[in-house]
């Protein structure tokens, strides 16, 4: 690595997918309208962006992973740079244990799932290749950004392509699928948008300065958001300014995209539409990035107000898992019952968010970073069996254990993760959050563990259905087992999810400090008494910004 | 403690051994479709588990050596490690081998080799394919390892991973035909049944760890919970208001909790439904795993925190009333079976009854004892129904079996030997551990309705004795109900699947040495250097509460008693079945009514679908699905409220689009007014 990528190494990472993906658009005009050549063909788009996408995944393992400290606390190889300065939005990223796993769990699977999507685009292969690239770069932005601002470009950003991701390739009712996709975030993000717009007035009457930043990097000049103190509702402070409101517009918009329930119902429209690379990316990522704003943005920002809506989200967190895996149980299509089971996996992520304790929130994490790799994994034997049989409808197969050995042990080590079994990457996960949530609310966490007896029951009850018993549709009888490629990427997925399972120890040690963060920040935060605005507002002393907010 | 020896030990590779077969079965077959042949499978599958007993047996004689009632120790890494201060979390890789996990070590790598070997000659008899022998041998190694894992765990949740582990082993091998949809069926019950004990277990461990947790002593090594007796002692938990509120003691909490995930493993009541569906796998799964090892994990695991259990009284009780119940319901059932290897799992049911009866008692040493001779005596009994069901080309139904005996010359012994123990010949290994059982249960004054315990334990021994003489003579004497031609081809099978049995048989007499009673050792007659061994080893380890003594005359009195029960079952046995078979089928037809009822297994399994699974089943998808997600929150609150939206649009917004750009320029001339005005007010308020 070169100096300039040493120091630029997030940039990087966020970057070059895009740029691949820009310069092959660019290469390809190029060819048509100075050579009238039809440009490079898909599969050679695809090699590149592979190469492209694993480099990325290298660059994060080499750069990120390895440049950063695990003893130091705070954010890391951060970049700030002017971008609107005069308005307070600036370039700026940096990584923390939160956002580092989450990172390394996109660059991870981008590569893995273009390389799955070998037959299922049969068309436009070009465009396909460009939008998992820019989603790439959307979903590493969001991951990665402190300024507000910058944020909320990267997540519409990442919108726009996995819309049309789902929209295009996706099955028969794409177009319903993606536009409910498409309106529930955007609702949602619309009123992120608008709370963030208040917040950033909010600071600006205490510091002064207009500033979409997050954390302040040179305390000098502007106070960061976190440094700002936000009113609880008092007399005479404006309805939008309250901590309450403004907790209530960030959680409406990730708790969508979660999802929790009842705002989970594009969920498994999208899944179902979706080719498999959108499904993937889709559970894999997408849905961790409403967790991730939790934890990011709504709980530090607003202490008090996440405080006080913990019996809401442990409870909707606790319907998720018990409904979300009722319904799984029910259902006739394998992308169905994975859907909701991924509704039942992120309640247990909410759970131990909401737990506001360290081994709840650590366990979340690990959850997610668990729920990622298996639910993928999931979803991309799916796209196995859809691959070879055109359908999801689970009555159209069993006992393809016989025809396909290779794919049922996979999938049955896969369906065990899913399940939480000890040794596997899920049960960590489940277990701290079990741990964490004990402690939050004890009943809450005992009717937790029923989902735990539940996700054996759908989980395997699918099983049984799609690998074992007799080959009774004769279609079945000749499937073609797992190919060398199919392998490669399957065994590059078990790899983690053994790892994670067996010695979680490098993960913990990283996530740990920056959840010990994040509660020491909204202890500090938290406003005894609601701030009251004061009668004369230009004699009103500034609300002193707390010392020593957030560490660089 | 300070007698440990900590650090570079065998310890590890006991577990390892086994698991690195499976591991290179798995990878061989499962990822780069090679098999390799039956011999080399066989080589690497059972030299692991002989590797596994000779260390094993090394690591025995390093302990034993050790001064005190010092251990073996060996921690490899921190596996789950988290927190600061008073929720410090940390469950380490770690391993401990002392008493308890020695015996149970023994048993399982020495009677899992002796399984392993019997299964190279009767999978071979019975699989022409070589992948599938080779994925049997898989299982069963990785089975062997989650076992020793369990059994050798030095922390509750390492222990957990052992405990889920044989589980999913178990899920593999009673789904080994998996072709057959029932018996992957039966596999799957067996997990999710299993799954439900789980959850006690779960509940149990978060309970364990934030009530140590808040007294500043957060732990989950064995030791570490001993060491925090006093506090869980000390401490109550709150009931909330709906389930009666008041105080209820935190060891009788924890204890109650762990006991439901007994229950699950070692299929008690009301979890028992899964283990008689178990019997789908391979005869030799069902001798070592729904036998002779993994069933009996619950009652490992209650000895295992016998120190908890020592403080629990009522948890304690609960557990003697499930195991008796559980005994004595099992028997009853396993009196009428037709299915041989039914009849063997109810058996196995009721036998792990006593084990709970014993352990509910306090008699945890008598419960590890029966633990052991169990081992011995029902792999017999399970391998020689293997014999019998080899021989009859799958042939299961004892109804269509009989006279064959004279065929199976050495099987036909050996099963006698089994037989003789299950039921309690006077001086066997059977004997004496029930005995034990009965005397404590008799004994045990602090228990409620302990009296009754032991009668329901004595009618059991009448009923085992039942079912054994039956099930010999029914399957092996009497008239013989097997096509000729079968019968001409009968003849018995070699070395490899009789020599275990042989063993085995040998066991089940000298396993008597291990327990000989205070009673009986100081009769001239036997001259046993120390009396009752096991309990005195295992007390290094195992909570031994105030010994009842009883007197001499009593206790003969209670022996008696079990011989004359034994006799009385026997005699009817042999009576109903060899002598007047016609009065059976006469006792049948009158009390046809209670027949079926305990054929059917009380309708337990019926009872629990009807109430439980298809409820569920269609509330889930009648009410959640369809109703509530499709119909209300997708239907009327989201597609709704779009639709609502469109509507408006299309009946009031589209006048809105007049197309002329003056009336556009006005209305956002009014806009950005209205803007200006408002932020007027804004800074001037």
């Amino acid at each position: 690595m070169g100096p300039y990528v040493e120091g630029h190494v997030l940039s990087w990472v966020i970057f070059l997918p895009l740029a691949t993906g820009l310069a092959l658009l660019a290469s390809g005009l190029l060819l048509r309208l100075v050579f009238g050549s039809p440009g490079l063909p898909g599969a050679v788009w695809r090699a590149i962006a592979i190469g492209s996408s694993g480099l990325t995944f290298l660059l994060s393992l080499v750069g990120v992973w390895g440049g950063f400290d695990p003893e130091q606390i705070g954010f890391q190889l951060v970049e700030h740079g002017a971008w609107l300065p005069e308005y307070g939005v600036h370039y700026f990223v940096a990584v923390d244990g939160i956002s580092l796993v989450l990172v390394l769990l996109t660059t991870f699977l981008v590569p893995i799932v273009l390389l799955s999507s070998w037959n299922q685009i049969d068309r436009s292969l070009r465009s396909f290749v460009f939008f998992v690239l820019a989603l790439e770069s959307g979903m590493l932005g969001a991951f990665l950004s402190l300024n507000l601002i910058q944020f909320y470009v990267f997540w519409e950003v990442m919108l726009i392509p996995m819309y049309f991701i789902i929209g295009i390739w996706g099955g028969s009712r794409r177009i319903h699928a993606a536009t409910k996709f498409f309106i529930f975030t955007l609702l949602g993000s619309l009123l992120m948008l608008v709370a963030v717009l208040a917040l950033y007035q909010i600071n600006h009457e205490q510091g002064g300065v207009w500033n979409f930043d997050l954390v302040s990097v040179t305390k000098s000049d502007a106070l960061g958001l976190l440094d700002t103190v936000i009113p609880l509702a008092g007399e005479g402070t404006p309805w939008w300014r309250t901590q309450h409101w403004l907790f209530a517009a960030f959680a409406f918009a990730f708790a969508i995209k979660v999802p929790v329930v009842p705002l989970h119902t594009w969920l498994p429209d999208a899944h179902v539409e979706a080719p498999t690379a959108g499904s993937v990316l889709l559970a894999a990522v997408l849905l961790k990035m409403g967790a991730y704003g939790f934890l990011r943005f709504a709980l530090p920002l607003f202490p008090n107000a996440a405080e006080d809506f913990v019996p809401l989200f442990l409870g909707l967190a606790l319907v998720g898992i018990i409904y979300g895996s009722l319904v799984a149980m029910v259902q006739q299509d394998v992308k169905k019952l994975v859907a909701y089971s991924s509704i039942a996996h992120l309640g247990f992520v909410m759970l131990g968010i909401f737990s506001l304790n360290v081994p709840g929130l650590t366990g979340g994490l690990v959850q997610m970073l668990s729920h990622g790799l298996s639910t993928g994994a999931l979803f991309l034997l799916v796209g196995v069996m859809y691959e070879r049989r055109h359908t999801h409808e689970i009555s159209a197969f069993g006992g393809l254990a016989k025809p396909m050995p290779v794919f049922a042990a996979v999938f049955g080590i896969v369906v065990m993760c899913s399940a939480g079994l000890p040794a596997l990457s899920g049960f960590v996960g489940e277990f701290l959050v079990l741990l964490g949530s004990f402690q939050a609310s004890r009943w809450v966490s005992v009717a937790a563990c029923l989902g735990v007896v539940l996700a054996a029951v759908y989980l395997l009850g699918m099983f049984h259905r799609v690998v074992l018993g007799p080959v009774e549709n004769p279609e079945n009888r000749g499937l073609i087992d797992l190919d060398w490629r199919e392998r490669t990427v399957f065994i590059a997925v078990l790899i983690p999810i053994f790892w994670i399972g067996l010695y979680p120890s490098p993960l913990l040690r990283r996530i740990e400090p920056a959840v010990l963060e994040l509660i020491r920040n909204m202890d500090e935060r938290r406003v005894s008494a609601p701030a009251r605005v004061p009668e004369h507002p230009s004699e009103s002393p500034r609300l002193e910004p707390v010392p020593d907010g957030a560490t660089i | 403690m300070s007698n440990d020896l900590m650090g570079d030990t065998w310890i590890p590779w006991i577990p390892f051994l086994p698991f690195a077969s499976a591991l290179l079965h798995a990878v061989l077959i499962g990822m780069l479709r090679r098999s390799l042949s039956p011999r080399m499978v066989s080589g690497i599958s059972c030299g692991a588990v002989a590797g596994s007993l000779l260390l094993t047996c090394v690591s025995f004689a390093e302990m034993i050596s050790l001064p005190g009632d010092g251990a073996i120790q060996e921690r490899l890494f921190s596996w789950i490690g988290l927190g600061v201060g008073s929720a410090h979390f940390d469950a380490d890789i770690a391993f401990r081998f002392d008493a308890l996990s020695a015996v149970m070590c023994l048993v399982i790598t020495g009677v899992g080799l002796l399984i392993h070997i019997y299964s190279v000659g009767y999978l071979q008899q019975d699989q022409r394919d070589d992948r599938g022998f080779q994925r049997f041998f898989c299982y069963m190694n990785l089975f062997i390892a989650a076992m020793l894992v369990l059994v050798l765990a030095d922390n509750l949740l390492l222990m957990f991973l052992g405990w889920e582990g044989v589980g999913l082993c178990s899920y593999l091998l009673i789904g080994f035909w998996y072709g057959d949809r029932e018996k992957a069926q039966a596999g799957t019950k067996a997990f999710i049944v299993n799954r439900i004990g789980d959850l006690g277990f779960l509940v149990g461990t978060l309970l364990l760890f934030w009530s140590l947790s808040e007294s500043g002593t957060p732990t989950m090594s064995f030791r570490g919970i001993e060491g925090a007796l006093p506090v869980i002692v000390a401490s109550t938990l709150s009931l909330p208001a709906w389930l009666g509120g008041g105080e209820f003691a935190l060891a009788n909490a924890i204890g109650l909790c762990f006991f439901l995930g007994a229950c699950g493993k070692s299929a008690q009541l009301p979890l028992f439904v899964w283990l008689p569906d178990a019997m789908a796998g391979p005869t030799p799964v069902s001798a070592l795993i729904h036998a002779a090892t993994m069933v009996t994990a619950g009652v490992y695991m209650i000895a295992r925190l016998s120190f908890l259990y020592a403080v629990a009284p009522e948890a304690s009780t609960v557990i003697a009333w499930t195991g008796a119940v559980s005994a004595l319901f099992a028997a009853t059932i396993a009196c009428v079976q037709s299915d041989i290897k039914k009849v063997l799992a109810y058996s196995t049911i009721s036998q792990l009854g006593y084990m709970f009866l014993a352990a509910g008692v306090g008699a945890y040493t008598a419960a590890m004892y029966h633990v052991v001779t169990h081992a011995f005596f029902k792999a017999l009994l399970f391998l020689c129904a293997g014999v019998v069901i080899m021989v009859l080309k799958h042939e299961q139904d004892m109804r269509r079996m009989g006279g064959i005996g004279s065929r199976l010359p050495w099987t036909r012994r050996w099963m006698w030997i089994g037989v003789g123990t299950i039921a309690g010949v006077p001086l066997t290994a059977g004997f004496f551990s029930k005995d034990q059982i009965l005397v404590a249960s008799y004994a045990a004054h602090e228990v409620p309705g302990h009296i009754h315990l032991y009668w329901m334990a004595l009618t059991t021994v009448a009923l085992t004795a039942f079912y054994s003489v039956r099930l010999i003579y029914v399957s092996l004497y009497g008239t013989s109900q097997v096509p000729a031609e079968v019968r001409r081809e009968i003849h018995e099978p070699g070395g490899l699947v009789l020599w275990p049995l042989g063993i085995l048989a040998v066991l089940c007499i000298l396993g008597s040495l291990l327990g000989v009673p205070q009673l009986w050792g100081d009769l001239e007659l036997l001259r046993v250097e120390e009396s009752n061994s096991i309990h005195h080893f295992l007390a290094r380890v195992v909570a031994v509460g105030e010994p009842h003594e009883l007197d001499a005359s009593t206790e003969w009195g209670l022996t008696g008693r079990a011989i004359a029960m034994f006799a009385l079952g026997s005699t009817m046995g042999v009576i109903l079945h060899l002598l007047r078979p016609a009065w059976a089928d006469w006792l049948a037809g009158k009390l046809s009514f209670a027949h079926r009822l305990v054929k059917n297994a009380y309708y337990v399994d019926a009872l629990y679908r009807g109430l439980i699974v298809r409820p569920l089943l269609a509330a889930s998808d009648r009410l959640l699905f369809r109703w509530i997600d499709v119909r209300l929150i997708d239907g009327l609150a989201v597609m709704g409220s779009a639709n609502l939206l469109r509507g408006l649009t299309d009946g009031l917004l589209k006048y809105t689009q007049v197309g002329l750009a003056q009336v556009y320029f006005l209305v956002m001339l009014l806009g950005s007014l209205a803007i200006l005005v408002y932020l007027l007010f804004e800074s001037g308020a």
